[in-house]
């Protein structure tokens, strides 16, 4: 019997687990894909909100400011990548004034610090490839970039350091409501339940009763350009809502390539992640309004996740049933509130259990290996100690070999193409994979010992080989 | 810090006619780079036949091709470094480089660029739909087909007709699968018109010019794909969509020039090739970098790979040796007509003595046309062609002769 199941193992279910590891609590994440970070977690802006968007007084606003200001910290304390590279609200039109003068008193009133309108002069100055038609903007300088898997991954593997049990592949299918707790697919018992399922947290609730909230699952496309292209912006520049829509963003990410996107588009299919040619020409259309010549020739891929959007206009966090949180409709600022809201659950869970705190505690987690950080001598040093560091394998990003072994050698190891991907970037660069697949593909085969049948791309389904060549040939050929 | 005359930089078949030149040149202090596990770049997964019949007069694959120049390589002694990489060059020609060894840099006094070229990802093409497993450059194929042994697929469509596309058409056919379709956004193919007769009509494999792909289906393995015609200006046509099962798809939609460290040397580049600016020595912006091959501008055939590297390697040597004086006596050679690029695209007026190979590309197909070179704008010459197309490299050379009254204007007209 575990004191906490946590269902799904997305940003949200990941810093819970990374709270409630602080105490002698049995705490398992149950998640349906192979790997943390595998849905809306994986592909979204990756940005830190400074905390103007959301409206006074709401969850959102609470926990966006509170957990942007928590990243940082957390990011030297399990070392993630993040930049606080301040953003830009954008406004081309002298009607837009008044919604940037509103946005800045709202961000005030939020508790956002450091906030200013700037005038065109000041943003060109800034920002010298913003389109001359800018009239005036919000500056957040509390704004940042994060890198989206790093920070979950990181929250997951200090939870596992710290005891915190994860199952993959196991999609929440049956939840039994039993006398001192919950039964989940009819094998774990548990004394209380998180429900962090992201687009699908209404399904699970729906397990056993009908919640009170609703999630749209709203696509977001996504288009990400080569590293040539990241000296076009500095701060994360967001467009101001206007009769053009929402308008899309333009940012660095922190692995300094150019993100533009995203989309919104309200889509039935929850697992609906595909790209399509009207997202992909609008974002490209939308981008121009901010920076006239995006080279959209130096494109390496596009991508689209979906958004948790609750009928609710807030976060719902609540305990809904006893011994039941739902932590459901995380939408935008979902990334940048995650340890805020992890914070707050931990506090209902503590309340509940009255739990001890874990000794030894593991406070600190060692991050992977970043070969752009690192300087000549200490790159050898790494190489005597394991020659594996010197053998590249992804040429784009020059990552080695002995990189790759060590996403596999953790305590949430890597055990797919995504999953190193994601871990250290080994196939994220401008060939997209071309070159180090198969390579990639051989140290996993090495790694796990597996059949090269049995390497995936990222859950079970996705495998890449089909069969040896001549498989089931017989020696006269046929 | 070590230094080195020469250092070649890719050991595929670009860096290997280099350096056997160089060598053979009177370049003895010279060394090879080679990132991957053995030399012969990405002739070793070319396993099919068809290399090497100008240089050898005889169809070879491509392993054998690259083992007449590696066994050459050896004869020289010439010395080369495997699973090595250089992580950056800069304009002092300093080359850093990294290896089990651990992270080196060289101080070159002339550098070859001979790194290759990569192919153009289906994320680089916006083409829309899932991103499921099943999705592969038509050369990461063939390298899991033809050197690590597996099949990815049993059910192939192929986006592009370029030659590796055609090449992995017929392979994969060989290996028990089907490819379904080979679309092909413009109206001509990029391929060689003997691969399309080879790979695709001999087996029956259906081209379809003006088709894209507007969506590949499965979230987890490819399940599908949908193509469409596209209009004049390359957009899917509605209403023209075809759906296609399949669990596998190739992209052959061209080769870009691996040229981010030529971008750190600060080398002149060509927006259209992607590749450096060359003289006619193939020296580039950048005294003493000299670059040839698919990273100069990407090659249909790589006997045309090999001649040109040979030249950069004969004109390296003379470099490192004082021979090749430093001029600013250059002509421009400006491509006319339905010409691209040319390369070189400019002419030592001054220390020049060879002839001049200049190499190019056509932007669309034309039929019965010609090559017409103006010097000072006076037509000298015409080369007749029966057909010209953008998948087919076309090469003329230049007599030293006509260059005599010191030109200051050279158009390579196709038309």
């Amino acid at each position: 019997m575990y004191d906490i199941v946590i269902i799904g193992a997305g940003v949200i279910g990941c810093a819970i687990a990374y709270e409630l590891a602080k105490y002698q609590l049995d705490v398992l994440v149950l998640e349906k894909e192979s790997d943390v970070c595998s849905g809306t977690s994986k592909a979204n802006s990756g940005i830190v909100h400074a905390g103007y968007d959301a409206k006074p007084a709401t969850l959102k606003a609470k926990f966006n400011v509170d957990g942007a200001k928590r990243i940082p910290i957390l990011s030297e304390l399990l070392a993630f990548d993040y930049k606080n590279c301040g953003s830009l609200v954008l406004n081309f039109s002298e009607e837009g004034k008044e919604t940037i003068q509103k946005l800045y008193e709202q961000g005030i009133q939020n508790g956002v610090e450091g906030l200013k309108i700037l005038s065109k002069e000041e943003v060109l100055s800034m920002e010298p490839n913003v389109s001359d038609h800018v009239v005036s903007a919000l500056y957040a300088p509390s704004a940042g970039i994060v890198c989206p898997f790093g920070m979950t991954i990181a929250f997951a593997e200090n939870a596992a350091d710290n005891g915190v049990k994860f199952i993959f592949d196991t999609p929440v299918e049956t939840i039994e409501k039993k006398e001192n707790g919950f039964l989940i697919n009819g094998i774990y018992a548990s004394k209380m339940i998180i429900n962090a399922a992201g687009v699908k947290a209404d399904f699970i609730h729906s397990l056993l009763e009908e919640p009170r909230f609703k999630i749209q699952a709203r696509k977001g496309e996504y288009i990400l350009l080569d590293h040539s292209a990241s000296h076009l912006c500095s701060h994360t520049l967001f467009q101001l809502p206007s009769e053009y829509g929402k308008g899309v963003l333009i940012t660095q990410t922190v692995h300094e390539n150019l993100l533009v996107g995203p989309t919104a588009q309200d889509i039935d299919d929850k697992e609906g992640i595909d790209t399509t040619t009207d997202g992909l020409e609008q974002i490209q259309e939308k981008a121009k309004i901010t920076i006239k010549d995006i080279p959209f020739s130096q494109t390496i891929t596009s991508f689209a996740g979906l958004r948790a959007r609750g009928n609710t206009g807030d976060f719902v966090i609540e305990e809904s049933m006893d011994n039941w949180i739902d932590v459901a409709c995380i939408e935008s600022p979902g990334l940048t509130s995650a340890p805020s809201i992890a914070s707050y659950v931990k506090e209902i869970v503590v309340d509940h259990f009255d739990p001890s705190l874990k000794e030894p505690y593991i406070a600190r987690r060692k991050g992977f290996v970043n070969t752009k950080t690192l300087s000549d001598s200490q790159w050898n040093d790494l190489i005597q100690k394991d020659p594996r560091y010197g053998k590249i394998v992804c040429r784009c990003e020059s990552i080695s070999e002995g990189q790759i072994v060590d996403a596999c050698s953790r305590s949430i190891p890597a055990r797919s193409v995504d999953g190193i991907k994601r871990r250290v970037r080994a196939g994220m660069g401008r060939c997209q994979g071309g070159f180090c697949l198969p390579k990639v593909m051989e140290i996993l085969v090495k790694q796990y010992g597996l059949d090269w049948k049995d390497v995936h791309k990222s859950n079970p389904e996705s495998g890449y080989i089909i069969q040896k060549i001549k498989e089931g040939m017989k020696d006269d050929g046929t | 810090m070590e230094h080195k005359q020469l250092l070649i930089i890719g050991g595929g078949p670009a860096g290997l006619a280099a350096a056997i030149e160089a060598k053979k040149n009177g370049v003895d202090d010279l060394l090879i780079l080679e990132r991957d596990a053995c030399l012969g770049g990405i002739l070793n997964q070319c396993i099919h036949n068809g290399f090497g019949l100008h240089t050898f007069h005889e169809e070879l694959t491509g392993p054998e091709y690259a083992k007449r120049y590696i066994d050459q390589v050896n004869e020289h002694s010439i010395p080369y470094r495997l699973n090595t990489m250089v992580l950056s060059i800069d304009d002092q020609k300093n080359v850093r480089f990294i290896s089990e060894q651990g992270i080196e840099v060289i101080q070159a006094q002339a550098i070859i660029l001979a790194m290759g070229c990569r192919e153009r990802p289906r994320g680089a093409l916006n083409i829309p739909g899932f991103r499921g497993a099943g999705i592969y450059s038509a050369g990461t194929a063939q390298k899991l087909v033809n050197l690590d042994g597996f099949l990815p697929g049993k059910d192939v469509v192929i986006l592009g007709s370029g030659d590796i596309g055609l090449i992995m058409a017929r392979r994969m056919t060989l290996e028990g699968a089907k490819v379904h379709a080979v679309a092909e956004i413009m109206p001509y193919s990029s391929g060689l018109k003997r691969n399309i007769v080879q790979c695709l009509e001999d087996y029956h494999i259906p081209l379809f010019l003006e088709h894209t792909i507007v969506k590949i289906l499965g979230k987890d393995r490819v399940e599908g794909v949908v193509l469409a015609k596209v209009d004049q200006d390359r957009k899917p046509i509605l209403g023209t969509e075809k759906e296609y099962a399949c669990d596998t798809i190739l992209f052959s939609c061209g080769l870009i020039p691996e040229n981010e460290l030529s971008a750190q040397a600060k080398l002149e580049m060509d927006p259209i090739t992607k590749g450096a600016i060359v003289s006619d020595s193939l020296q580039t912006s950048v005294d003493g970098i000299f670059a040839c091959g698919n990273v100069l501008h990407v090659h249909d055939l790589v006997d045309f790979v090999s001649q040109e590297a040979s030249l950069a390697g004969k004109k390296a040597a003379e470099y490192v040796l004082g021979d090749l004086k430093k001029s600013q006596d250059f002509v421009s050679i400006e491509p006319k007509g339905k010409t691209r690029y040319v390369i070189p695209s400019k002419i030592d007026l001054k220390n020049g003595k060879e002839d001049v190979v200049v190499r190019f590309r056509v932007g669309s197909v034309i039929q019965d046309g010609a090559i017409q070179v103006y010097i000072d704008g006076k037509k000298i010459v015409r080369f007749p062609r029966r057909i010209m197309a953008p998948g087919e490299m076309e090469t003329i050379t230049l007599k030293r002769e006509w260059l005599s009254s010191n030109p200051s204007s050279i158009w390579i007209e196709s038309e």
